[in-house]
């Protein structure tokens, strides 16, 4: 790790001035993924702002048919909340699938969704049930957060405060790891909403994408059988030693098709 | 009544306290005073000119003590790494040796490869420095695989025509091939060995340090076996005498083979002490191992079994390539040859077979042993091409095999490639693993997952190893440029208490439960009164360390050797105390005994005798009792057993599920059932990471594609089921605890009962075409989806 | 530099650290808790597992300053002299470890699965441990040792 200088913030305000003032500011949540990107000295930031700590950034609620999760909630309290459990048991299935327990204990939705790796699990959730990203200046509708690889909607220092999940009639979230790293390959989340259904593909492209055509015939008809004849195109998928994007491709009707299925 | 603590108990670890309680000390555990760190900078590309190193900026950074590169080395004529085996090729000559300097000259061979190291206050300050070293490389073609190697696509060492370092056979070519002319049905088979990384987790590290005061070098390292370290290091690259050179390898963290070797990073550290004056710590980090541990297997083989009308193998011949890699590796060349050519008669009775391999130079990582070495490889081709064989002439896998078995009264057994066997049971470990798995059930199994979706095959497995390495004789021989007997040293306190120094290294392996049940069995000791040391040479008088499970075979025949000349001058001692003559002393259970008679006397009280020796032998006999022994192998030991795998598959994803695997293995004699199963577990386990999950994967110029855990998959507890193990006796003859050695067995064994079980289930999918290890869900769902 | 403190095995300590160093470091080579093991970069191995106020985390994953004021617990807080914790004699007693490298991580880890479940099943460990890597055992008598000390942990 090459040197930086680590700093609390004390608040939301505060942890936006600190980055602000550093000469090359970055924002620490759980740092799951920062501290080993560190450790392999691929970022050298001049201040590292934790956030982590800031409890009012933690805690989930569930009000107005939706359930409200603070950014800095860590993977293992949503999975094992019994608000979420209720409202959107498919969420704290996601959750409890993230990383293994000690990653859970410290890894944070904000930090996840903020992040956008392509192979992680929580953009699955904010696409597929429409949810709207909180942060420090304004509200941001899922659909529109996730704009590339590794690249999101969120200004140089704006910080995530909370993400609202409508909740759905029902949903599921099915995923095929990686057989190394244990990311996604390909997760799809499905969810029958009061819009409609919907359907998101996180770890097949270069950002999490909704599955179109997919919604449409499950729109028709609710059942994995909907899903037979959709071919979802390889063009423009992920490729690497653990899947090629024809493969890909196949997994997404696979995973889709059971979590149709597990949505009961 | 056995004893609790003794030959045949399953002992609880006495190491275990201090490891589950985090007081294990480990090499990184240590500090020297004074101690600095060592980073090194490593080459980013896999074949480069090195046209400048320029190390101003560096030395001239904070806390930096010094920086060294290949120039001062070779000015400080420091040599290369030595390899530690030479076979000659086919037509007689020498295998191609090029140099392996500890920091690279001239060019660079490998990504990882050393350039300079730099030695710091910090290791933070040592890593900053490291990364100001200005290398200047002449990128050159790399070569990623031997497919390139072959073709020339560059030259990885310029004495190395073609980039081949040997090319060697064992058995007639002329005559395998007029006996495969006359086979009823002839089976060929591509495969691939996959390369892997040997991953123990507690990563290398090197501590150098010098004492001024007496000129000493003392290295702290992770290693298998320090005193070959020493000689390699001392008499080869550095040119310390034994005695001003000093070897540690304390707690060490699991090694499975890559810790045997000599490494570049412990002579640096080790050289650098003495040239600054401060203890040097070198600690790799999990990202350096993955391109600086020697990696293993990379062999690529087409193999054809000959057999008559009626299934009896009549020849089989191989032809392997195997990748060296970028330079050769302390027992590299011995790999894909003697140690694996000789093993390819297996457990049968084929009476003729050829070997051809070719070895290779790429700018990959070193290749060497890991787990197994050459055995794995050798059982792969003969346990998948005698699977493909049932398959092709339709005979049930398991008859096939017992219709070629060496039969049980057929020992001393020579096979066709030089190896005599020395005792087994190949039919009974067979119908052992059978009923485990519930083999006549499988139909009804597969019938089951078949209505479910998915497809079920079973794959056996019945492998043999040579282990308990070496008759030195037959090895020098072969090639190799060391003895591999082992020793042993018993010191018998005067209070009757034993401390016993063995040459092997326990990394895992529980020498310190099992040598001490050993010693409580014969001495009639608690084993609470017993201690084994292992792991410096300034401590032990000599040893060739762990590796091939050769530790109670060859070690703990020279622990036998021992305690006999202990027990001969006890007696002798207990005969003068009792006034008879020692002819007539018996000893059991801890007491010397006069047949017939009531007189007695404790191995304490001799113990005592020995050492306040007033009333004692000195006509005869020296004071103390301690007694030291080397051992030289009569011959190699034949472990041997069947593995049986059951897996399902699901082929929508293409994802395999180890159902089942059970495993019935012959080890000989067993001291510790309870550390034996472990051994075997873990094997299996190794085994099941080649056959399901792991594989190292270079690209075509030299990167490595899977340098972390996030692209090298390693087994973890949710890809393995239980595994059911259970073993047969068949004594070692010739040595004398009858042992044969365990540490291998399920590594060799469980690649080709995983993939025969898997290529089974996909055959019944219509899929006759093998795959290759590892076999991934991509790789599973592409062969489904081929056709 | 700058100065942190936390309770570690019961006792408080505090000591000067920069901003980069890593808990585990600061267990290791500050405190000389050498138990804490560091076996990979990538936060998938499990050797370094500890408790931070209760809860397993990887302590190669974490700055020393993110633990300022925490409660930490180690390996060698947890046997009571020679007394072994429950689930360290249950490593012992089911040969649940061979060179020792990965059980501490795997000791913390499973007295944390133990806190939540006190009788788990071979799936529920086998699932637990996925962020504990172990080359030696083939986890086969790790899960029993796991199944065995959780539940003596809580009988």
């Amino acid at each position: 790790m090459y040197e930086f200088n680590y700093q609390k913030a004390g608040s939301v305000a505060d942890a936006a001035a600190k980055v602000a003032g550093a000469d090359d500011g970055t924002l620490m949540a759980g740092g799951m993924t920062l501290i080993p990107t560190l450790k392999q000295r691929l970022a050298m930031p001049s201040d590292v702002v934790d956030i982590g700590q800031l409890t009012d950034l933690q805690g989930i609620s569930v009000a107005d048919s939706k359930v409200s999760i603070g950014s800095m909630t860590t993977h293992d309290t949503v999975a094992n909340s019994a608000d979420v459990k209720g409202a959107i048991p498919a969420l704290a299935v996601l959750a409890s699938g993230i990383g293994d327990p000690m990653v859970r204990n410290r890894g944070t939705m904000g930090g996840s969704v903020a992040n956008n790796d392509p192979a992680a699990d929580y953009p699955g959730a904010v696409l597929g049930l429409g949810a709207t990203v909180v942060t420090d200046k304004r509200e941001i509708a899922g659909d529109d957060f996730f704009t590339g690889m590794f690249e999101t909607a969120l200004d140089e220092g704006e910080i995530i405060t909370r993400i609202d999940f409508p909740v759905p009639t029902k949903a599921a979230y099915t995923k095929f790891p990686n057989p190394a790293s244990r990311y996604a390959i390909v997760g799809v989340f499905v969810a029958q909403t009061a819009d409609g259904v919907r359907v998101a593909v996180t770890g097949a492209g270069g950002t999490a994408f909704r599955a179109t055509e997919m919604e449409a015939a499950l729109n028709a008809n609710f059942s994995p059988s909907a899903l037979d004849g959709i071919a979802v195109p390889a063009d423009g998928l992920n490729k690497d030693i653990h899947a090629s994007a024809e493969y890909r491709a196949h997994l997404i009707g696979v995973m889709a098709k059971r979590a149709v299925a597990a949505c009961g | 009544m056995p004893r609790d603590d003794g030959i045949g108990a399953a002992v609880r670890r006495k190491e275990d306290f201090r490891f589950v309680t985090g007081q294990g000390s480990y090499t990184d555990d240590l500090n020297r005073p004074g101690q600095t760190y060592a980073a090194f900078v490593r080459s980013p590309h896999a074949h480069a000119t090195l046209n400048s190193v320029g190390t101003a900026a560096a030395a001239g950074m904070d806390g930096v003590v010094a920086v060294f590169t290949g120039q001062d080395l070779a000015d400080a004529e420091v040599n290369g790494l030595p390899c530690g085996w030479q076979v000659h090729s086919k037509d007689g000559e020498p295998m191609v040796e090029p140099a392996h300097p500890a920091l690279a000259q001239g060019k660079v061979r490998h990504v990882g490869d050393a350039v300079a190291v730099v030695i710091a206050e910090t290791p933070g300050q040592a890593q900053a420095a490291a990364e100001a070293v200005e290398v200047d490389y002449g990128v050159l073609p790399g070569i990623g695989n031997m497919t390139a190697a072959k073709a020339g696509k560059a030259q990885v060492h310029e004495e190395a025509a073609n980039n081949q370092c040997y090319d060697w056979e064992l058995g007639d070519e002329a005559e395998i091939d007029a006996a495969m002319a006359k086979a009823a049905h002839v089976v060929e088979l591509p495969l691939v060995n996959n390369r892997l990384i040997a991953n123990p987790i507690e990563p290398r590290v090197a501590i150098g340090d010098y004492d001024t005061a007496t000129g000493e070098h003392t290295l702290y390292t992770t290693s298998q076996n320090p005193h070959v370290i020493r000689l390699l290091m001392g008499a080869f690259v550095l040119g310390l005498p034994e005695h001003k050179l000093r070897v540690v390898a304390p707690d060490v963290g699991g090694g499975f083979g890559t810790k045997i070797f000599h490494y570049a990073e412990e002579a640096i550290v080790t050289w650098a002490a003495a040239k600054v004056r401060r203890p040097i710590k070198w600690t790799s980090d999990r990202s350096e191992a993955f391109m600086t541990d020697a990696h293993g297997r990379d062999h690529e083989t087409v193999a054809k079994l000959g057999l008559d009308a009626d299934g009896k193998f009549l020849a089989l011949k191989v032809q392997t390539d195997a990748n060296m890699g970028a330079y050769l590796s302390t027992f590299a060349p011995a790999v894909p040859t003697y140690l694996y050519a000789t093993l390819l008669a297996g457990q049968y009775t084929t009476p003729l077979v050829y070997a051809n391999v070719r070895a290779w130079f790429t700018n990959t990582v070193p290749v060497d042993a890991y787990r197994g070495a050459g055995r794995p490889e050798a059982t792969y081709v003969i346990e998948r091409i005698v699977e493909e064989a049932a398959r092709q002439i339709g005979m049930d896998p398991a008859d096939l095999r017992a219709k070629n078995f060496v039969a049980p009264d057929a020992f001393p057994y020579q096979t066709p490639v030089a190896l005599e066997y020395d005792s087994g049971n190949y039919a009974g470990t067979l119908e052992m693993a059978k009923t485990a798995i519930d083999y006549a059930g499988f139909p009804a199994r597969q019938a089951a997952s078949k209505a479910a979706g998915k497809l079920r095959g079973i794959g056996f497995s019945a492998y043999i190893e040579a282990c308990g390495i070496a008759p030195s004789a037959v090895v020098g021989s072969l090639g190799a440029r060391a003895g591999l007997y082992e020793v042993a040293n018993v010191r018998v306190h005067p209070t009757g208490s034993v401390t016993m120094h063995t040459g092997t290294h326990s990394h895992g392996q529980g020498h310190e439960t099992t040598f001490a049940q050993v010693i409580a069995e014969r001495l009639g000791v608690p084993i609470e009164n017993v201690d084994v040391v292992h792991g410096d040479t300034n401590n032990i008088p000599f040893g060739m360390g762990t590796y091939g499970s050769r530790s109670l075979a060859v070690g703990g025949s020279a622990l036998a050797k021992a305690l006999d000349k202990v027990e001969a001058k006890a007696k002798k001692i207990a005969a003068h105390l009792m006034e008879a003559s020692d002819t007539d002393v018996e000893f059991k259970d801890g007491q010397f005994t006069i047949a017939g008679t009531d007189k007695s006397v404790a191995f304490g009280d001799v113990a005592l005798t020995a050492y306040v020796p007033h009333n004692f032998p000195h006509d005869e006999l020296e004071p103390g009792l301690e007694e030291q022994a080397f051992y030289d192998p009569a011959n190699f030991t034949f472990p041997a057993g069947c593995h049986i795998a059951e897996v399902e598959i699901d082929p929508d994803t293409g994802t395999v599920t180890l159902a089942n695997f059970v495993a019935a293995d012959d080890f000989g004699n067993i001291v510790n059932p309870m550390i034996v199963e472990g051994q075997v577990h873990g094997g299996i386990a190794q085994g099941v990471g080649q056959a399901l999950l792991e594989g190292c994967v270079y690209d075509e110029d030299g990167q490595l594609v899977t340098g972390s855990y996030m692209d090298y998959a390693m087994p973890r507890a949710d890809n393995l089921p239980n595994f059911t193990v259970d073993t047969q006796v068949t004594p070692c003859p010739h040595n004398p605890l009858g042992v044969k050695g365990c540490g291998e067995a399920g590594a060799i064994a469980a690649p080709a009962a995983v993939m025969n079980a898997v290529t089974g289930a996909m055959r019944a999918a219509g899929v006759t075409k093998p795959i290759d290890m590892p076999a991934t869900p991509s790789k599973v769902w592409a062969a489904l989806n081929a056709s | 530099m700058a100065s942190v403190s936390m309770t570690i095995n019961g006792k408080q300590v505090s000591g000067e650290v920069e901003g980069r160093t890593l808990l585990v470091e600061f267990l290791r080579e500050h405190q000389r808790l050498t138990g804490t093991h560091v076996g990979c970069d990538t936060t998938q191995c499990g050797a370094c597992t500890i408790h931070m106020n209760g809860e397993a985390v990887k302590s190669c994953t974490m700055l020393a300053a993110q633990a300022d004021g925490a409660e930490v617990s180690t390996i060698e807080g947890l046997a009571n002299g020679d007394e072994l914790h429950p689930m360290q004699e249950a490593f012992r007693e089911h040969h649940g470890l061979q060179c020792g490298f990965c059980t501490p991580g795997m000791i913390m880890s499973a007295t944390a699965l133990a806190k939540r479940n006190p009788s788990p099943s071979e799936a529920d460990v086998r699932h637990w441990l996925e962020g504990n890597l172990c080359r030696c055992t083939g986890y086969h008598n790790i899960v029993k040792a796991v199944m065995a000390g959780a539940r003596a942990m809580n009988a």
